[in-house]
């Protein structure tokens, strides 16, 4: 279980977030949905503890992630970046196996390739991109590949930012039922942020609206459509009239 | 009045990012170290490193100590003969080659070619998140981009200068014997006799401070880059710089520690 308790972060004079309260319950999917540059993805790395909190509180399972032994919590991880963060230093499988390489889970290399391209053909990859290099890849390939980089090793929670942006709208199909299987059936904590409304549909069992640095709304995805919230109503709806200042 | 104490306030604002900054680098440098020794090591980093710093740097730190020594040879012949002491030549140049120029040339080069390099792939992975990403992949980025590159370099550059003084003081005797004269046999007599050990260990313990020096100002500009590809360049630009300034600066103090005894 995640929970998030008053979380403060600001960059400078720019206070971007401001009390973020929220909790993700073990085998639970969590959509996190808000305007751009709300601070979706300063959320995620203040919880993998990439970026420190200026105040708060974050657990994870009970335990204070400033506090956890790094290594083994970040075990538990699986994390796909926006920009998908492939070292590009390394092949497509070299990257996709990188955990399976070294460290506590090292295995043999022919297996730990196998286990590679078995994930990427789980997001539509097939088996000949696994020796190319990242820069030879188009930008929702290389999604994919940051994709099956962070369900590689089998993680407990898994971090999703924008998984689908930059795909097809098949391949964003393929991809939102991949992340529900994955929480379905291994039981796994994840968070998504998305800015595509079918996605959230597809993945949640939970919404939560991250807005002025804040959880504007959160609750079950069933209840998004009816909730009254005129934030939500605004975000779903896609107005340029509401609560929400479209300039910013 | 205020107006008046604008520049001391300037140069006092200066002062302390200065200081600030030497403290952030000396402890980079002891958290660097403090990883050397811990495990877990990633011996095919350190290869891969040891063949780009080491084995790559040998045209640029070859052609440098080859027409370094040449020059000095004319140099020291001409100045030499001011005096009717143009027979020393032998020795002076193997003497500065060996105990300053090999060691501050070879470095200087690195430090060009090295830093940069590294400042740049670091930087570059730091600004697209790849540095990020490595931590969630359970990898501590000091040791796996860190150590490995300050270690190769510290390994390399000795080996480096080895063979920079080799061919520095070959690049004398040809330009000696071709153009001034000298007999060879001669010349290469004078200069095994002259030299000390300590002439030559002296420099490749230099040496080895450089390549440490190197490798940490690319490691810790890079990983200090700014966001965006103007912070990489600022990155890239301050770890030669940072680099070059700390290998004339260490020279001058290592000079004094071996020498003035
Ligand atoms: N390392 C940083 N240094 C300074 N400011 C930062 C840093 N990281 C994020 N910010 C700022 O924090 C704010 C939130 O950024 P964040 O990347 O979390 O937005 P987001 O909600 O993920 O947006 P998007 O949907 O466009 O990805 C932005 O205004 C950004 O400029
Ligand atoms: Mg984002």
């Amino acid at each position: 279980m995640i929970t998030l308790a008053s979380v403060h972060k600001s960059f400078g004079p720019k206070r971007v977030l401001r009390g973020v309260d929220l909790t993700a319950q073990k085998g639970e999917s969590v959509v996190i949905i808000g305007g751009s540059g709300t601070g979706k993805s300063v959320l995620l790395k203040c919880i993998l503890g990439l970026i420190r909190p200026d105040d708060g509180v974050i657990t994870v399972n009970g335990q204070d992630v400033t506090r956890a032994d790094r290594d083994e919590f970040l075990a538990r991880f699986g994390m796909l970046f926006q920009g998908g963060a492939l070292f590009d230093s390394m092949t497509v499988w070299q990257n996709v196996a990188f955990r399976l390489l070294r460290g506590a889970q090292k295995r043999p290399k022919a297996e730990a390739r196998e286990i590679a391209v078995e994930k990427l053909r789980r997001v539509g990859l097939t088996p000949d991109v696994a020796d190319l290099y990242p820069s030879e890849l188009s930008g929702g390939m290389q999604k994919r590949v940051g994709l099956a980089r962070a369900i590689a090793a089998t993680p407990e929670i898994i971090f999703f930012d924008e998984p689908t942006t930059g795909l097809d709208p098949i391949m964003s199909g393929v991809i939102n039922e991949l992340i529900r299987e994955i929480v379905v059936e291994m039981g796994v904590t994840a968070m998504t942020i998305t800015h595509d409304m079918s996605s959230v549909r597809a993945i949640a069992d939970k919404v939560a609206m991250l807005h002025d640095g804040v959880i504007k709304w959160h609750g079950p995805v069933a209840e998004m459509d009816t909730a009254e919230d005129p934030y939500l109503r605004q975000f779903i709806s896609g107005s340029a009239h509401g609560p929400i200042e479209a300039v910013r | 009045m205020t107006a008046l104490l604008f520049p001391f306030a300037a140069v006092g604002r200066t002062t302390l990012a200065l200081l600030a900054e030497i403290g952030r680098v000396t402890l980079y440098a002891g958290r660097t170290l403090g990883h050397i020794l811990r495990p877990p090591f990633y011996p095919s980093a350190l290869v891969s490193q040891l063949i780009f710093i080491g084995w790559l740097s040998l045209p640029v730190v070859g052609l440098t100590a080859l027409f370094t020594g040449g020059a000095l040879a004319l140099q020291i012949f001409a100045g030499g003969s001011r005096f009717n002491a143009e027979a020393v030549v032998p020795q002076i140049v193997a003497i500065g080659i060996v105990r300053e120029l090999g060691p501050v040339l070879g470095g200087l080069m690195v430090a060009g070619r090295v830093s940069a390099a590294i400042a740049a792939e670091i930087g570059t992975m730091k600004v697209t998140e790849q540095i990020d990403a490595l931590v969630t992949l359970s990898t501590n980025p000091m040791k796996y981009l860190t150590v490995p590159r300050v270690l190769a370099a510290t390994i390399s550059l000795p080996i480096l200068v080895a063979v920079g003084d080799i061919i520095g003081i070959f690049g004398g005797y040809i330009v000696s014997t071709t153009q001034l004269g000298f007999n060879q046999a001669v010349y290469l007599d004078n200069t095994v006799d002259f030299l000390e050990t300590w002439d030559v260990t002296s420099g490749l313990i230099k040496g080895a401070v450089f390549g440490f020096i190197v490798a940490l100002m690319g490691c810790y500009h890079g990983m200090a880059s700014g966001r965006g590809a103007r912070g990489v360049g600022r990155a890239t630009t301050n770890a030669v710089v940072s680099a070059s300034i700390l290998i004339l600066a260490a020279n001058y103090l290592l000079t004094g520690l071996f020498f003035s005894a």
